[in-house]
């Protein structure tokens, strides 16, 4: 396998493990929230340096130079591939500006060590591939929230009994299909197993409510970490997609859509602004895999391009929202608020970040909507206008929300609301960010068409090997079985 | 590639380039929170209308000089995927139909910036004006001389947004956000609906090129490429995006809402160029239309409907703008008629005509008043009030609900309110609910701290202000 040119992977991992130590014995205050953003940077240049250093190989999957861990563990245990390249600098990226626009009023809530264990924990995930260290990775990465709801005194019933399941379905599903003999059946099994674990940790509708109860037990920082990356989406690509058949993952894609609409349409109908973002996130991050199961290249690349537009929007959406509530706490929707005048950067930036994250033109979502619709109609001619349908009821709620947050009075206040510094360099990389993706959309779509296709064609060898059924065949009333041979 | 082709590529290309350098430098100066003067942005907003206006006219000149109908500008894919055969194509059209449309924007466009500069003149929202009006600015541009309908999609996106948020410019008060919002939402869903029949004629024909599924003639006589089935699915669905754009009926309560923004806004948009862009987009795909007898018969029967509701809602308006504004309906209303029976000149000069008209009468209407008592100072008496005709030429019990239906403005908000929203929300909100039994049941206990979120004084019944005192939980 091709070598990066420095073991990017590792130092991407063990630099927030270290802040985190760091971090931990300097204790709370100012300065821990300082040396966090400073390791946090570090991690994020770390990450960028192994997308780059990937993007010179040109090849498919790649792993560490001098790989330490292989030594314990006699095979590639962290690589880099199509697919998770962009992811991990994401990934870094959206935990930097988290830290970055934590206000300092907020330090002594926020906890930095826990935050940068998470941040390694998920930069591990997404650098791993299917095997039991993924598995256990994904399970650890749910006890950070768990421990928060605790230490802030709140119930975590909804949470651990949703994640307790999540747990058990990834733990047997691959147990089930590492120990069964090769043959379809115990495949499909645990294909269905891991499919349900997936999509609960991605909060599909009807076993979403753990969602909501983190966005309302959780601090909003802990998580928007947990679900922006859409980890739920990485366990599909990595554990679901090889093994299971089209067909099943065409029915999967149904799902995905019904949430993506009744997420956008109980969006419509909160009271609150950080139930909103939770509907409208897991909205948006629904019709991510949407275009995942659908196994189609333009279905695929629309999907992976809109996890990267998605990430970062309704990144920038979560922190302003953060940064709202940091100084006016809980923000109701039934009254408006009018904020604008306070805050005209943080006012322009919402409404940015959510046009983003809807596709508008000239963001970094326009391009990756329409290939997603067209895949989408593609396969489904009729049932793929519900992604159009979800995209509008998405559309509808974003400016609700901005104008019952910005306009609609007249408000003063003693103190100035203003963006802080910090906020404001997180609020300008973001903008920069999403709309340099929307003017020059043709780097970003030409890597993740890439990834797509090889994915699709590392998924058919898969298939080969494995004797797995396969086939698609698409008709324009939907999904049907192929006959096997 | 000839020196004719070079200039119109150079002038064609300026022309979109000038008002998307407006937004980008009225847009970042507002991002790094750069307070720009009024006359600096008058006088940008006077150079980019006045350069794209300068170039429109010399593509004009030169296209009559060299004897051409049809002007392409082929700038290339934006987004391509090649072995997909997915691509997004930027290309710019001149023809008959959006060179009158083009001049009408930049000429409408740069009569309503000289008049705002002074309306708006010391409005601390002056600058957040420009912005949007830059942005309908670069949509309408490109929206008239799209050559793809992607391109003719980007620029109606543009020209939503900004109508939107002027209508909610005075964004102090609750009712101009409220009627901005409802602005969009119906912006929003015939959004939807051009976006799927754009993806339904990529489908069906391979291509987003106007010229792939209408034919590559000049403007009006293509023909489709589509089947008349599938020209009938196509042709609903834009009729739906344009009866949503244009305010037809049934979406025709948006437009007295609208008149909440500022009178230029009023005056460019609703009245003249936003409420003609769904005519336009109906016009540009008039062989689809030809395509399906059935569809020409429903294109008529919407317009016909649309003008005789405007036409009994105007004369039941209390106030100027909703007058005027329900006069534009019914004008939009036998426009859309005169598309359906394929008299397409006569629409598209009836649009300049009525566009021209509309603005002047909106623009004027702040004035009205002044306007009289210049007018009756001048004569030295009273003008003679309009008698009120005691003769109706309907029964008395027609006259009183054609009144109520005019002054109701067709019940058609009602409608909508009690028939769709209610609904939409009433199924929404017993999920929610449902969903709080569920959460609450496994949490032994209530689960929702949102519900903590406090109000303003302003907003609690007088029974709910010392609530937020009784709560022990902290947040």
């Amino acid at each position: 396998m091709p070598e990066l040119h420095f073991p990017w992977l590792e130092a991407s991992i063990i630099t927030p493990l270290l802040g985190a130590l760091i971090v931990t014995i300097i204790g709370e205050g100012n300065r821990s929230r300082l040396w966090a953003i400073g390791f946090c940077f570090v991690t994020l240049v770390f990450a960028l340096g192994e997308w780059l250093d990937f993007s010179m190989l040109h090849t498919f999957e790649a792993h560490d130079h001098w790989d330490i861990i292989t030594l314990f563990f006699n095979q590639d245990v962290f690589l880099i591939d199509e697919l998770s390249a962009p992811l991990l600098s994401l990934a870094a990226l959206i935990y930097l500006v988290t830290v970055l626009s934590t206000l300092r009023t907020k330090v002594a809530r926020f906890s930095f060590p826990m935050t940068l264990i998470s941040e390694a924990i998920l930069l591990a995930t997404f650098s791993c591939r299917a095997s039991w260290i993924l598995v256990i990775l994904l399970s650890i990465a749910t006890i950070p929230p768990w421990i928060e709801m605790r230490r802030r005194g709140r119930c975590t019933s909804v949470y651990t009994i949703h994640m307790g399941a999540f747990v058990a379905l990834l733990f047997s599903g691959y147990a089930i299909l590492q120990f069964s003999p090769s043959s379809s059946e115990p495949a499909l099994l645990a294909g269905a197993i891991l499919t349900g674990a997936a999509l609960l940790r991605s909060g599909i509708v009807p076993v979403h409510c753990w969602m909501t109860d983190l966005f309302e037990k959780a601090t909003l920082g802990t998580a928007l970490l947990f679900v922006t990356p859409l980890t739920g989406a990485f366990a599909v690509m990595r554990l679901v997609l090889p093994i299971a058949p089209d067909w099943a993952l065409h029915w999967i894609a149904l799902l995905s859509l019904v949430t993506a609409v009744y997420a956008a349409g109980m969006a419509l109908v909160q009271t609150e602004a950080r139930r909103f973002f939770c509907y409208l996130f897991l909205s948006n991050a629904s019709l991510v895999l949407v275009g995942l199961e659908l196994v189609t290249p333009i279905g695929m690349t629309g999907a992976l391009c809109v996890w990267l537009s998605v990430g970062l929007s309704l990144t920038g959406f979560g922190i302003t929202l953060r940064s709202l509530e940091s100084r006016l706490g809980r923000l109701s929707l039934i009254d408006f608020h009018g904020l604008f005048d306070q805050m005209p950067s943080i006012a322009g930036f919402f409404l940015l970040t959510g046009l983003a994250s809807i596709g508008f033109p000239g963001t970094i979502g326009f391009i990756a909507i329409e290939l997603l619709v067209e895949g989408a109609v593609e396969v489904y001619p009729l049932v793929g206008s519900a992604v159009v349908l979800a995209a509008a009821l998405n559309g509808i709620a974003i400016l609700f929300a901005y104008f019952r947050i910005f306009t609609g009075r007249r408000s003063a206040t003693q103190i100035s609301l203003k963006a802080r510094f910090p906020e404001r360099i997180a609020i300008l990389v973001l903008t920069l960010l999403i709309i340099g993706g929307g003017l020059v959309p043709q780097p970003s779509v030409a890597s993740r068409y890439h990834a797509a296709t090889e994915l699709e064609r590392h998924r058919d060898l898969f298939h080969k090997d494995s004797n797995l059924p396969s086939a698609p065949v698409h008709t324009d009333q939907g999904p049907k079985q192929a006959e096997h041979e | 590639m000839t020196t004719a082709e070079l200039v119109f590529q150079f002038l064609g290309v300026g022309t979109v380039v000038c008002p998307i350098l407006l937004v980008a430098v009225i847009g970042l100066s507002s991002l790094f929170g750069i307070r720009l003067g009024e006359t600096l942005i008058s006088r940008l907003t006077q150079f980019a209308v006045g350069l794209g206006l300068m170039q429109a006219v010399a593509i004009v000149v030169l296209m009559i000089s060299v004897n051409s109908r049809i002007v392409s500008i082929d700038v290339g894919d934006w987004v391509s995927i090649p072995e997909q055969h997915f691509h997004f194509h930027l290309k710019f059209m001149f023809d008959r139909l959006s060179v009158p449309f083009l001049l009408l924007s930049l000429v409408l466009c740069g009569v309503v910036g000289a008049f705002t500069r002074r309306y708006l003149h010391r409005e601390t929202g002056y600058q957040r004006f420009f912005l949007l009006y830059s942005l309908f600015l670069t949509g309408m541009v490109v929206s008239s001389i799209a050559g793809t309908i992607e391109t003719l999609f980007f620029g109606w996106e543009l020209v939503g947004l900004s109508s939107a948020l002027l209508v909610a410019y005075f964004h102090e008060r609750e009712s101009p956000v409220r009627n901005g919002q409802r602005v969009w939402s119906v912006y929003r869903l015939a959004d939807a609906s051009f976006l799927m029949a754009a993806l339904l004629m990529h489908h069906l024909t391979g291509a987003g090129d106007f010229s792939s599924f209408v034919g590559s003639e000049p403007w009006p006589s293509g023909t489709a490429a589509l089947s008349p089935n599938h020209a009938l699915l196509v042709g609903l669905l834009l009729l739906l995006a344009a009866s949503g754009k244009s305010a037809l009926v049934p979406f025709s309560g948006w437009l007295p809402r609208a008149m909440e923004g500022p009178t230029p806004s009023s005056a460019v948009f609703y009245g003249s160029l936003s409420v003609h862009l769904g005519a336009y987009l109906l016009l540009r795909v008039s062989p689809i239309l030809e395509a399906s007898l059935p569809l020409q018969i429903i294109v008529i029967a919407v317009g016909l409907v649309s003008a005789l509701a405007g036409s009994i809602m105007t004369r039941a308006q209390s106030d100027v703008k909703s007058s005027l504004a329900y006069a534009s309906l019914s004008q939009v209303g036998i426009i859309v008629v005169e598309i359906g029976l394929g008299f397409y000149y006569l629409a598209l000069v009836h649009i300049i005509g009525h566009a021209c008209l509309r603005t002047l009468q909106l623009l004027r209407a702040p004035t009205l008043l002044t306007d009289y008592h210049a007018i009756e100072n001048a004569l030295g008496t009273r003008l003679a009030g309009q008698a009120v005709s005691s003769h109706s030429t309907f029964s008395g019990k027609l006259t009183r609900w054609l009144y109520r239906f005019g002054y109701e403005r067709g019940y058609m908000d009602a409608l909508l309110d009690n028939y769709v929203i209610a609904v939409f929300v009433a199924v929404f909100q017993w999920s929610d609910r449902q969903e709080r039994r569920w959460t609450d049941w496994l949490s032994s206990e209530p689960s929702r701290e949102s519900d903590l979120a406090e109000l303003h004084p302003e907003s609690m019944e007088p029974n709910q202000i010392s609530l937020p005192l009784e709560k022990n939980v902290s947040l």
